[in-house]
């Protein structure tokens, strides 16, 4: 089956997260789809795949246009697609999961589904317990879960999303056996969706790489890898002028910590801050550096390890003891977890004023909300609701309810999803922080500010934390190869 | 047409809807409308005894819905307010059997053990939720459960009256432990005073003072409240204590001043009741005693329906439902019109900047 898809066009709100691709799958091969986080690759999937439907552009199999209201009438085309985290229902046995697919019937029949399983299991070496509960499954065994209930919907190309985050290593052998058996041996199509370059290298036949909603350009596999780390990051621009700081006296100090979420594990992560030292963290979404940035702030739990704050030991300390030991921590979601929507802003900086008497004077609050609003250049008004407000404007007064004299400022993406002269303008804000003491640890995909706004750089790759790079010596593509997983040389 | 009007039209609809629905339902079982709601208002305010039936009534409902505005406001849904009314009933009814002392001393402290009563079990909810991860909903109701059990044992065992246990409850209070009435009407000032007196602390608690402004951030995103550095753990705790707290204190009043001995009935359903209070009221202690006086004027008069023609009285449920409904529903499109008019305001001050 031949799919092309044809200038597909789709915005959310005002974010332009497909922006004219269009893209040839051909039967028998493994399309790799290469991109930055946010470059656009899953949005394309998903309208290809019947989650999304594009806001223009269209899609043909075989010479015929198609158009996909659901998933289900994707897949009843033959399209189907293994997200990111797997779709199942955890609860339930996998014999019953497998069955949920296609027989819907009151009654399914369970002999005929345990044998079908059995069968396809066998082809591709998958062994998996029809009676076990999904939730005792590794991720791995998950997908081979999902991949065998596509086939069996006759699925004729199967779209993978970053499928070898989180499974073992034996296992992504085995899935990338599977995937050439598939492409090679029965002419399916296979769309692999990864930034991970040696991954691509080693398993794709041809390559389109994304960049910013748009295709940044394709090649036939082998190609060279700078040429991908490239078309992947864009050009890059000389390194910039850097102030450079005498170091204080250590802020934070983290020893040999671990923490894991459910399907990641940071392990030995050590790094030392200093007074008014900006420190990136570089790395692809789910390499572990927000894991370990939250811990930093109380806000994971540490498996092992030490947390100090100003030579005070934290390790396993509640969120509050960190902010009162004058951390903060600004995420990345601003209405998820930043701000409060329902709430205005006088509201808001009356709640981020911790200490202040028990009853509010409101009038001296809404007084003082708008000298804020004011300093900090927001559009807005004392009495609107935050959520009226435009991202970047959000941006600013999450900025805005930062505490004084902090120590230790963590942040997600300080500037994600601004333009150039807001995000400018955020770093101001940042540096005369700085310059008044505070150490600042941010995470960043933007290689650039990650550059140019750092003092030292350290890049998390799969879970392993990097030695810290010294952001002048470092150059955009020794950064985008590590964080590909690639070594700089 | 203005905001302002078009807000006020959006205030009535909810009651127009309601009344049509109910109107409907009427008119589908042959009965005449004007007749019905002639009979309910009649029954609720045609003498001074019936006012009296209607205002006592309304205590446990304002006491019960402003609790649960603070409990909503901090976006838990305690419907183990029930189970709190019945702690509050058994802790006061403990102290008015166990202590022989005058009235003063003995009501005071049959309030404040009420109130100890349903704050502990109110607390009990918000620490399964916040240790054992149980869903305030399902705690609650669990809650309730064995609250009803254990007044129950507590009358079919040692508060057994001398000839036998009955479902109509425990031998009735020594005199001192009698909330005082209103000379041969059945209803208690001081319960009414209790009542209104918690209206004006929870309005000035939750609107001027950090506690309300924290809970109220808490109910509208969790998350960020916590990263914003609000204690959510003691506030949500506070707040569960404070309803149940209050619902004590509607126990209390219900065996004290209504029955004057403890019955296995005594929250009656109050709780859920005054859920809908709450909800109708937005969550705003300051409207709960008007919303309180229509639920509780539909209940005391609904009953001649029965009487006058001959229809089930649960008719006046069906108006006190299908008004909830159809507030919930207009409540969803002011929101939405809500949001609409910040965005619009925005614009417009972004513009008048621009120029």
């Amino acid at each position: 089956m031949k799919v092309e898809l044809i200038d597909i066009h789709k915005y959310f709100g005002p974010v332009r997260a497909n922006e004219g691709i269009s893209l040839t799958l051909e039967p028998g091969t493994i399309h790799g789809l290469l991109g930055e986080n946010g470059a656009g690759k899953t949005t394309l999937m998903k309208c290809l795949s019947g989650y999304l439907s594009p806001d223009s552009g269209s899609v043909w199999l075989d010479g015929q246009p198609v158009f996909f209201s659901s998933p289900a009438e994707a897949i009843r085309h033959g399209i189907g697609m293994l997200h990111q985290d797997p779709l199942d229902f955890p609860q339930m046995r996998v014999l019953d999961n497998f069955l949920l697919a296609f027989d819907r019937r009151m009654l399914p029949d369970r002999r005929r589904g345990r044998v079908m399983l059995r069968e396809l299991g066998d082809r591709f070496r998958f062994d998996l317990d029809p009676d076990a509960p999904v939730t005792s499954l590794t991720i791995g065994e998950r997908q081979q879960l999902e991949i065998l209930r596509l086939l069996a919907l006759g699925a004729r190309l199967i779209i993978l999303d970053e499928p070898t985050t989180g499974i073992s290593a034996p296992q992504k052998e085995q899935l990338f056996e599977t995937l050439r058996f598939l492409a090679e041996e029965e002419g399916r199509s296979v769309v692999f969706v990864s930034h991970k370059l040696e991954e691509v290298e080693e398993l794709c036949h041809r390559v389109t790489v994304l960049r910013q909603g748009k295709v940044a350009g394709e090649a036939e596999m082998p190609c060279p890898v700078d040429r991908l780390v490239e078309m992947m990051f864009g050009r890059s621009l000389p390194p910039a002028r850097r102030v450079p700081v005498e170091p204080g006296s250590a802020v934070l100090q983290v020893r040999d910590v671990t923490v894991s979420s459910y399907r990641l594990t940071v392990e030995g992560a050590s790094l030392t801050v200093r007074a008014g030292e900006v420190v990136g963290l570089a790395g692809l979404e789910g390499s572990g550096q927000r894991l370990f940035l939250r811990a930093c702030a109380g806000l994971e739990r540490t498996a092992a390890g030490r947390i100090w704050m100003g030579g005070r030991n934290l390790t396993g300390a509640p969120y509050r003891r960190f902010l009162e030991a004058g951390v903060a921590y600004m995420p990345a979601g601003r209405l998820e977890e930043g701000l409060v929507g329902g709430l205005t802003l006088t509201e808001h900086f009356a709640l981020a004023e911790r200490n202040g008497p028990f009853f509010i004077n409101w009038a001296a609050a809404r007084d003082q909300a708008a000298e804020r609003i004011r300093h900090f250049n927001i559009v807005g008004r004392p009495e609107s609701p935050v959520e009226a407000l435009s991202g970047g404007n959000q941006q600013r007064v999450m900025l805005a309810l930062l505490p004084p004299g902090l120590r230790l400022l963590l942040m997600e993406h300080p500037t994600r999803g601004l333009d150039v002269e807001s995000a400018n303008w955020v770093w101001q804000q940042l540096l005369a922080r700085r310059a008044e003491g505070t150490a600042i640890v941010f995470i960043s995909a933007d290689l650039d500010e990650l550059l140019e706004r750092s003092n030292r750089v350290v890049v998390f790759f799969g879970g392993r934390m990097m030695e810290p790079l010294e952001a002048c010596e470092t150059t955009v593509e020794q950064l985008g190869y590590l964080i590909a997983g690639k070594d700089a040389s | 047409m203005s905001w302002k009007l078009k807000n006020l039209l959006l205030s009535l609809l909810p009651v127009l809807l309601a009344l049509l629905f109910t109107t409907a339902i009427l008119l589908a079982v042959g009965a005449s409308p004007w007749e019905a709601y002639r009979n309910i208002l009649e029954g609720a305010f045609e003498s001074p005894e019936k006012i009296a039936d209607v205002v006592a009534a309304c205590v446990p409902l304002i006491l019960c819905g402003v609790g649960m505005s603070i409990t909503f406001t901090a976006g838990q849904w305690n419907v183990g307010v029930e189970g709190q009314i019945i702690l509050g009933a058994v802790f006061a009814t403990w102290v008015a059997r166990s202590l022989p002392w005058p009235r003063v001393p003995v009501l005071t402290t049959m309030l404040l053990a009420g109130m100890l009563g349903g704050a502990l079990w109110g607390v009990l909810a918000g620490l399964l939720k916040v240790y054992g991860k149980v869903h305030e909903i399902f705690g609650g109701l669990g809650l309730n459960y064995v609250a009803q059990g254990l007044a129950i044992w507590l009358i079919f065992n040692p508060w057994k009256p001398a000839d036998g246990a009955t479902m109509s409850g425990t031998d009735p209070f020594p005199d001192p432990a009698w909330m005082p009435r209103l000379g041969h009407l059945r209803v208690a000032p001081l319960a009414v005073v209790l009542a209104l007196l918690a209206v004006v602390v929870a309005y000035f608690l939750l609107r001027g003072a950090r506690w309300g402004l924290e809970l109220k951030a808490m109910g509208k995103n969790f998350r960020s409240a916590f990263l914003l550095g609000v204690p959510s753990t003691p506030r949500l705790l506070t707040a569960f204590a404070a309803c149940g707290g209050l619902a004590g204190l509607a126990g209390a009043i219900r065996c004290s001043a209504r029955y004057g001995r403890m019955i296995p009935e005594i929250s009656g359903g109050q709780g859920y009741l005054s859920l809908l209070v709450a909800l109708l009221a937005a969550y705003r202690p300051q409207w709960v005693p008007l919303i309180a006086l229509f639920f509780a004027a539909v209940g005391v008069g609904s009953p001649r329906l029965e009487l006058n023609m001959h229809l089930d009285s649960s008719l006046g449920g069906v108006l006190e439902a299908s008004v909830v409904l159809a507030v919930i529903i207009v409540a969803g499109w002011r929101a939405l019109l809500a949001r609409r008019r910040a965005v619009v305001d925005l614009v417009a001050a972004q513009e008048k900047e621009a120029a």
